[in-house]
């Protein structure tokens, strides 16, 4: 077994020093061994699975060369369709975590810490139960039915049991769901972090409760709200299960249009061209994320 | 004076004038916490439709679930997946986080993207991606090809927690091991991994849960025998609503919390 450089660095006269370059070169490449079984299996289950379909993506059916798919996808108005709604339900759900999850951020963040990390579990709650399960639970709750209908019906709310389910109201109303805790975690981490002296000071000054809040508190937590904000809608931007049932085949989001080629078509081809766009998105915006904030607030893992 | 008219913050904002506030933090807690549970005391339900509150209980949809061959079938390949992705992606995710985290070649950041891209990559081109590559290497419906995707996309999961650990590890304790004689293999089992087994032990525990809640890759490449129990619900759930698949969601609520619960002991302990 050879010995490491930093063991012997000290006290050594030259002679040594070509022994010592041939140990740190072992060293590092032993180190990076470590990650062979790791990278192998990355590599043989997906990145060059991914590169055949980026190729594939531009093969025309007769096995030519061709931008056939991506010129489909500009010419075909359905394309867009599934462009626009993808968007529209992605920002639509942050907007919404963004209205729910920062008041109740706000709100955690003032309780004293015992009672805040209590209420911390009912947030993380959604993380550790299965994305099925959730959804299966909103499908219960939602439908015509179901308990929110009988319940509105009961306490007078409504006359006639409401569409809540099977269309973009069951998608929004799951995908929020899910979607809530990434966006109240980085928001109250960085308002448990942020000096509230300064609030003191403001109020000290002068500042009404409002002006104060808005003035001092909220640019302060900004940070926090956009690293929250930047990755909730990237999730959303790749949601299938939720939008697959409770959208009821109303909501197609680009992943669902992409499971539809491959199920239903048989259409490899599209179905890569489709994928290889959604990935460029998801991509460009996690290349705006790093510029915005720093990523390690990104990263914490994530549903499907 | 009242509790509603002392100063709630530092901004001398009085608790009354923001009622509004508590009121839709609770709304929005019970949103989060609600839903999820509710499923629970409405697997109970003993009537053909579930109810809540159930006007009568009984075990029939757990019978129903217990004496079907096909979920049962299904249980089993999602827990013996769960735990052969947890046995493979472990030690791999720790071995490749413990290399990237030491070695100071300029290859690591390369090394580093590479292995965390299951979690930047939309899962549904993961799932037609491997389901492309496991039909030329004839995987498809086996239980080794849902371990080896599993695994794929937990082996991030375990690399972030590892290396999260390593980094307040102090690494000069391996140093110390080795110049007294241990090798580097030695020096790791007996100096670095007692000190973040905790790190290690909830990363196995979620990559267990990882594969046992996967869904659009188990889609693609499980079926048949080797169905997995989130493949079959989703089959179901998109046909119609069978109130087994309540009870089924139950034992998955209880399963994770139990997993949940470990971990949390595991970390508790570090602390003390």
């Amino acid at each position: 077994m050879a010995v490491s450089s930093s063991d012997v660095l000290i006290g050594q006269g030259r002679p040594n020093a070509a022994g010592l370059r041939r140990d740190q070169l072992f060293e590092r490449w032993t180190l990076l061994a470590l990650t062979a079984p790791a990278l192998l299996l990355v590599l043989i289950t997906m990145i060059i699975p991914v590169g055949w379909l980026f190729w594939l993506s531009f093969l025309a059916d007769d096995g030519s060369l061709s931008l056939e798919h991506y010129r489909r996808m500009i010419e075909q108005p359905s394309y867009g369709r599934t462009f626009l709604i993808t968007f529209e339900v992605s920002l639509l759900t942050t907007a919404i975590c963004i209205m729910l999850g920062y008041p109740l951020a706000y709100v955690l963040s003032q309780l004293p810490r015992r009672i805040a990390n209590l209420c911390m579990i009912a947030v993380l709650l959604p993380f550790w139960t299965s994305l099925l399960v959730r959804t299966y639970a909103w499908l219960v709750l939602l439908q015509r039915q179901g308990l929110i209908n009988a319940w509105g019906i009961n306490l007078g709310l409504w006359d006639e049991p409401l569409a809540l389910v099977h269309n973009l109201n069951g998608t929004l109303i799951g995908m929020v769901h899910i979607m809530l805790p990434f966006l109240i975690l980085p928001v109250y981490g960085n308002m448990r972090a942020l000096d509230r002296d300064l609030l003191k000071a403001a109020a000290n000054l002068g500042a009404s409760p409002t002006r104060a809040f808005w003035l001092v508190f909220f640019p302060l937590t900004l940070p926090g709200l956009l690293a929250g904000t930047l990755i909730v809608f990237i999730l959303c931007l790749g949601f299938y299960v939720t939008p697959a049932v409770l959208g009821g085949g109303k909501v197609i989001m680009v992943s669902n249009r992409i499971a539809n080629d491959i199920e239903l078509f048989f259409n490899w081809g599209a179905a890569s061209a489709l994928g290889v766009v959604l990935l460029i998105l998801t991509l460009l915006f996690i290349a705006l994320a790093a510029r915005l904030v720093r990523l390690d607030r990104m990263l914490g893992g994530g549903p499907g | 004076m009242s509790w509603l008219d002392e100063p709630a913050s530092e901004t001398q904002i009085p608790h009354r004038s923001r009622l509004w506030l508590y009121v839709l933090a609770a709304l929005v807690l019970t949103f989060l916490v609600v839903p999820t549970l509710i499923v629970v005391p409405m697997s109970f339900s003993g009537s053909q439709y579930l109810e809540f509150p159930p006007r009568q209980w009984s075990l029939r949809w757990y019978e129903s679930y217990f004496a079907s061959s096909s979920w049962m079938q299904a249980t089993v390949t999602s827990f013996k997946a769960g735990a052969l992705t947890s046995l493979v992606a472990t030690p791999l995710g720790t071995m490749a986080a413990y290399g990237i985290f030491l070695s100071r070649s300029r290859w690591t950041v390369l090394l580093y993207v590479i292995l965390i891209t299951p979690i930047i990559v939309p899962v549904i081109l993961v799932g037609i991606a491997v389901f492309y590559a496991y039909v030329r290497l004839s995987l498809v419906n086996t239980l080794i090809g849902i371990v080896l995707a599993h695994s794929m996309l937990a082996i991030p999961i375990v690399m972030l927690i590892v290396t999260s650990a390593l980094k307040s590890f102090d690494m000069n304790q391996e140093l110390v091991a080795r110049s007294l004689g241990a090798n580097r293999l030695k020096a790791f089992l007996s100096v670095t991994l007692p000190q973040i087994r905790f790190a290690v032990i909830t990363s196995a525990i979620l990559a267990f849960l990882t594969s046992f809640d996967e869904v659009i890759v188990a889609m693609f490449v499980s079926g048949g025998e080797n169905s997995t129990l989130t493949r079959n619900m989703f089959t179901a759930l998109r046909d119609q609503i069978d109130p087994t698949i309540a009870s089924i969601s139950t034992i998955m609520i209880v399963v994770s919390s139990l997993l949940l619960a470990v971990s949390q002991f595991f970390g508790r302990s570090r602390k003390d």
